[in-house]
C-alpha cells in the first residue's frame, strides 16, 4: 500500500509522512496547535510567569530574613532560592503535560484526533515538546528576577544546572503523562488528580531539607524518586561546594525508568479507553 | 484516489462489541461498496455510533473483522487513516483556535502536499474564507458545520464518515451542505457512509441504506427498494416500522435484503 503512486504520488494531496510510523510533521503540528492556544491567550503566558515569580519574591525575602538570623542560610544563602526554582521546574514540567492534554478533554476534540493519523505515542511526545516551552517561558523570568532582586543566580550551579533541570523536566512528565492517562480513562473526574499529583511527593523529595530529615520508614520512597537526589545534589554543591555525579546518576537511571512507565501507563490507557469506546464522547 | 466500484470501501465481518453486561452489536456483517453513499440507520441505541466508532478504528470490538480500503483496520488503520475522514456535531474541534489555525492543524496531522492551497480551495468551495480569522467558538452552528466539513475534506478522502452531517442546520443550510457532499462524491468517487436520523436526507442522497435494530442489522436496500417492500411512502414510516419491531423485518438478527 505505501507504494502506491495513486495514494502518495506527486499528484496525490497526502505525502509520504502521512503514512510514516513516526512523523515529525504530526508532532509538529500538536506542537503549533498548542502554540496556538498560548499565543492566542496573553493572560496564559502570563499566568506561566507569575507563580515562579511569586515564589522567588517570596522565598527570596524570607531568605533574607534567615540569613540575618540563622548560621546555614548565611553559608549557604542560595539553597532556599534554588530548591524554589528547581522545585518549579518539576512542577511546571509536569502541569505543561497534563494541561495541555487537559485542553484536548475540554475542547473535547480527541475524536477528532484520534481519527486522524496523528499516532498515539506522538501524542505525548507533543505534550513533553510543549511542557518544556511552557517550562522555559514560566522558569526562566523568576531566575533573572532572582538575581535581580536578591542577587542570586542559579547559573552559579553551572553545568549541573542542565543535569539537575533536565532529571525534574523528565520526572515532571512521567507523571504528567501518567495522569493524562488517568484522565483519559477516567475522565474529567480525574481531573484534580492532574492539578494535586506532584504535591504528594513533594513532603518526601526533600526540596528545603535534607532526606535524613524524614522518618527512616519512609526514606526509601524517598530515594526511589529521581528529584529526591536532584535536590540532595543542589544542596551538596551549595553548602558543600561538592559536585556529586553519583547522585546526578541515579537521579538519570530513575528517570528512565520514570518516562518509560509514564509512556507505558498512557498506552495502556489509551488502549482501555479504545475498548471502553471513551475516546469519542469525552468531555465535561 | 479512486476506488474501483466494484470493490468494497467497507467490508464487516461477524462484528460484535460487548461493554461487561451489554450487547452493543452482535454478529454484524456488511460490506459497503466503493463510490457509494450508504446511510447506517436505526433508533437510538441500535449500535450506529458503536459501528462508526469500530470503523474510524477509536473502538476495538469484542470480535469480528473490519477492512477498510483493502486493508485490515484493527491491525493497520493507520494505513488507512490518512485516507479517510470524519464529522460529527458531538465532536467539536478548538474553540478557541481560529478557522484557520484547525484547519492548518489538521492538514498537517494528515500530512497535505501544498496546505495554504488546501485551505484557499476549502475557503472558497465551502465558503468559509471570510471566517479564517475568527475564533471557531464565535461562528454560528451552520458557520461551524461547514468548517467541521471543511476539516472531513481537508485530505480528500477516499472514504467519508459522518454522523448526522446537517444536525441543527436550518433547511437551506441542510441542502446545501447535501448539495457539497454530493458534488464532492461525485467528483472524487468517495465512499460516503452517514449516521442520519433526517430520512428525507437519506432519500435523496443515499444509494443505499443499513437498518439497524438492538445491535442487529435487520434490512438492507436501497430507499426506494425499501420503500416498496413495506408498502410505505416515505423511509421515515419503513425506519418507525422497523424501529418498532413491526413489518417484514421485525426479528432482531433477521437479515433480509430489499432488491436493488
Amino acid at each position: 500500500m505505501t507504494g502506491d503512486p495513486r495514494i502518495h504520488g506527486k499528484d496525490s494531496i497526502l505525502t509520504r509522512a502521512s503514512f510514516a510510523p513516526v512523523s515529525l510533521r504530526r508532532i509538529g503540528a500538536m506542537v503549533l496547535r498548542y502554540g496556538y492556544l498560548l499565543r492566542g491567550s496573553w493572560p496564559r503566558i502570563i499566568e506561566l510567569a507569575y507563580w515562579p515569580t511569586m515564589q522567588v519574591i517570596m522565598w527570596g525575602f524570607l531568605t533574607q530574613f534567615l540569613a540575618q538570623n540563622s548560621s546555614y542560610f548565611v553559608q549557604a544563602f542560595g539553597v532556599l532560592l534554588s530548591a524554589v526554582l528547581l522545585w518549579d521546574v518539576l512542577f511546571r514540567g509536569q502541569l505543561g503535560v497534563s494541561i495541555s492534554f487537559l485542553e484536548e478533554m475540554w475542547s473535547r476534540n480527541l475524536g477528532h484526533l484520534f481519527v486522524s493519523p496523528l499516532r498515539p505515542y506522538e501524542l505525548p511526545i507533543a505534550l513533553i515538546t510543549i511542557s518544556f516551552i511552557r517550562t522555559i517561558i514560566g522558569v526562566v523570568p523568576a531566575t533573572f528576577l532572582a538575581i535581580a532582586f536578591f542577587d542570586f543566580s542559579i547559573y552559579s550551579l553551572g553545568f549541573a544546572l542542565i543535569g539537575f533541570f533536565t532529571n525534574l523536566i523528565i520526572m515532571g512528565w512521567a507523571i504528567g503523562l501518567i495522569m493524562a492517562g488517568v484522565v483519559l480513562r477516567f475522565g474529567l473526574g480525574a481531573e484534580s488528580l492532574a492539578w494535586v499529583a506532584i504535591f504528594a511527593l513533594a513532603p518526601i523529595s526533600g526540596i528545603y531539607y535534607p532526606l535524613d530529615v524524614l522518618p527512616a520508614w519512609i526514606q526509601p520512597v524517598a530515594q526511589a524518586l529521581p528529584a529526591s537526589h536532584v535536590f540532595e545534589g543542589m544542596r551538596s554543591i551549595l553548602v558543600d561546594n561538592t559536585y556529586r555525579s553519583d547522585l546526578m546518576l541515579k537521579a538519570a537511571l530513575l528517570n528512565v525508568v520514570y518516562i518509560a512507565v509514564g509512556f507505558a501507563a498512557f498506552s495502556a490507557f489509551f488502549r482501555a479507553a479504545r475498548i471502553r469506546g471513551l475516546l469519542l464522547n469525552l468531555g465535561e | 484516489m479512486h476506488e474501483s466500484a466494484t470493490r468494497a470501501a467497507i467490508s464487516v465481518e461477524n462484528l460484535t462489541k460487548r461493554y461487561e453486561k451489554v450487547l452493543a452489536i452482535q454478529s454484524l456483517t456488511f460490506d459497503v461498496a466503493a463510490g457509494t453513499t450508504t446511510a447506517l440507520l436505526g433508533g437510538n441505541g441500535a449500535g450506529k455510533t458503536t459501528t462508526i466508532a469500530i470503523l474510524l478504528g477509536v473502538l476495538l470490538p469484542t470480535e469480528g473483522r473490519v477492512s477498510i480500503l483493502g486493508e485490515d483496520m484493527l491491525r493497520h488503520r493507520h494505513r488507512v487513516l490518512p485516507r479517510m475522514n470524519f464529522s460529527s456535531p458531538y465532536v467539536d474541534l478548538p474553540r478557541r483556535l481560529t478557522v484557520a489555525e484547525n484547519l492548518r492543524v489538521y492538514a498537517h496531522l494528515y500530512g497535505l502536499r501544498d496546505v495554504n492551497r488546501r485551505l484557499r480551495e476549502l475557503g472558497e468551495a465551502l465558503d468559509i474564507a471570510s471566517l479564517m480569522k475568527r475564533p471557531l467558538g464565535n461562528l454560528s452552528s451552520g458557520q461551524k458545520t461547514r468548517v467541521a466539513l471543511a476539516k472531513s475534506l481537508l485530505n480528500e478522502p477516499d472514504l467519508l464518515l459522518l454522523d448526522e452531517p446537517t444536525a441543527s442546520l436550518d433547511p437551506d443550510t441542510g441542502e446545501w451542505v447535501r448539495d457539497y457532499l454530493r458534488d464532492y462524491q461525485k467528483k472524487t468517487g468517495a465512499t460516503i457512509l452517514l449516521a442520519s436520523h433526517n430520512m428525507s436526507e437519506v432519500e435523496r442522497m443515499c444509494d443505499d441504506v443499513i437498518m439497524l435494530r438492538a445491535g442487529t442489522l435487520v434490512d438492507r436496500g436501497t430507499p426506494d427498494a425499501l420503500i416498496k417492500k413495506y408498502g410505505r411512502k416515505t423511509l421515515e414510516e419503513v425506519f418507525l416500522d422497523i424501529a418498532r419491531g413491526r413489518g417484514r423485518a421485525d426479528e432482531p438478527g433477521a437479515v433480509t435484503t430489499a432488491a436493488q
